[in-house]
């Protein structure tokens, strides 16, 4: 769960030069950037959850979680959705051309800590982006944990990121994947409604669940409240926040959360840890 | 074979219903099922019926006009579909329509009516039950209307 920061000797507030080595596209409007060290070979450590600030040049920077890649494979993934200036630069940029990246920084998923339990991914949005790293993790030790569920819900179907590894997580590894939409036509056979509903269309052990959380704030106050009718205790129930994130580790203040900072004490938040704070506007 | 009230006693919404209440309902039941595509009921029909998922999808969907139908929620397995039996004007307000091929358990919305008009405690048990179900639909519909998923701008 601890931070890990850049490596000794790195100053964190200057961004390292990487290059593209690969541009997905992933909807209309998301799309996600293989990034390699340029000139570098070393490989790249980062904790499932972690977030990088990616630095489009002469744009500005922004905040990316980490989405990949699988373990074993060089490079880091970061899945973009097109929404302003500096994301719209990082959308026009191609495979060999460079961009400035500082990190990984911010805490984890509690990937350790749920060994031996259930393990409850609920996803929202792009907020599946920072969780695909924490699937990977938990699948590459599949017989550590007991039902791997993952409930992810988008807007609607054109929306859906990673749809090709779906299959391979329900069929080789017996994730309990569950898909929903808020609208579709009749194109479309999956589920329609919030993702909170699709909880009860899954078997999990309440009590011994460790659920990650990740998409709009909305979304996660709902997710939690449902989580815990049905049991799963506070303790045990992770969520992650976003806030202004600028310098990323902690001197600005722009990400202050009640007594936290969230880009060195989160993004990803035990929930009874920020419980206090969650609720209130004005934060 | 499963008799039809040892299936609804095992149906969550009737989960712990006392026997003699099953034993009522059960008398307004029968079993349907819809190959997928088929429509369950049309938006301003006659909602006569209470429908019991065991298995399946269906969608619940409007049709603005000139334009393609919109799916706006869906049940399945171990949901009900529809109240409207149960609310005066008693006609439905969508389409609904199976996903899959879909079982379930069909209870007579006049006679259900009839019966809860009769024993109101097993009207409060029925109410008691649906309206949880009504408070979440309406939830997930405020969480559908704010988009949250749209660009917060």
């Amino acid at each position: 769960m601890a931070g890990q920061m850049q490596p000794p000797g790195v100053n964190p507030m200057i961004p390292q030069t990487y290059r593209v080595n690969k541009f997905i596209r992933e909807t209309h409007d998301t799309f996600s950037l293989d990034v390699v060290p340029k000139g570098g070979t070393e490989p790249m450590f980062f904790q499932p959850g972690q977030f990088n600030m990616l630095y489009a040049f002469g744009v500005g920077e922004v905040p990316i979680s980490i989405s990949g890649p699988k373990p074993g494979t060089q490079g880091m993934i970061h899945t973009i959705r097109d929404v302003g200036v500096v994301t719209r630069a990082l959308h026009h940029l191609k495979k060999g051309q460079t961009l400035g990246l500082r990190g990984p920084f911010g805490s984890s998923w509690p990937i350790e800590e749920s060994k031996g339990q259930d393990v409850v991914i609920m996803a929202g949005g792009i907020g599946l982006a920072p969780l695909r790293p924490a699937l990977y993790a938990l699948l590459e030790q599949r017989d550590q944990y007991g039902e791997i569920v993952l409930l992810y819900g988008v807007r609607n179907p054109e929306d859906l990121l990673f749809t090709k590894e779906f299959e391979t997580w329900r069929g080789k590894y017996g994730v309990q994947v569950k898909l929903t939409v808020d609208t579709a036509d009749r194109e479309w056979r999956g589920n329609v409604g919030v993702v909170n509903t699709l909880i009860q269309r899954v078997t999990f052990d309440p009590l011994n669940t460790v659920a990650m959380i990740c998409g709009p704030e909305v979304m996660m106050r709902f997710a939690v409240s449902e989580l815990k009718r049905y049991g799963v205790p506070e303790q045990q129930l992770y969520v992650t926040l976003e806030r202004n994130l600028k310098c990323a580790v902690g001197f600005c203040g722009h990400c202050q959360f009640g007594p936290a900072f969230i880009c060195k004490d989160g993004a990803v938040f035990r929930y009874d840890k920020v419980k206090p704070f969650f609720g209130i506007r004005e934060i | 074979m499963k008799t039809l009230e040892s299936i609804l006693a095992n149906h969550p919404f009737f989960a712990n219903l006392k026997a003699e209440y099953l034993a009522l309902v059960t008398g307004c039941a029968s079993n349907v099922r819809f190959e997928a595509g088929q429509f369950i009921h049309r938006q301003d029909e006659e909602a006569d019926s209470f429908y019991i998922i065991r298995e399946g999808k269906v969608a619940l969907e409007i049709c603005p006009p000139g334009k393609k139908a919109i799916t706006v929620q869906t049940v399945s397995d171990g949901e009900i579909l529809g109240w409207a039996w149960l609310v005066p004007p008693y006609h439905w307000q969508f389409d609904a329509q199976a996903v899959e091929l879909t079982r379930a358990i069909v209870l007579d919305g006049k006679c259900l009516r009839n019966k809860c008009g009769e024993d109101h405690t097993l009207g409060y048990e029925l109410l008691s039950r649906l309206l949880p179900i009504i408070g979440q639909t309406m939830e997930a519909t405020r969480l559908q209307l704010l988009d949250i998923y749209g660009v917060q701008r």
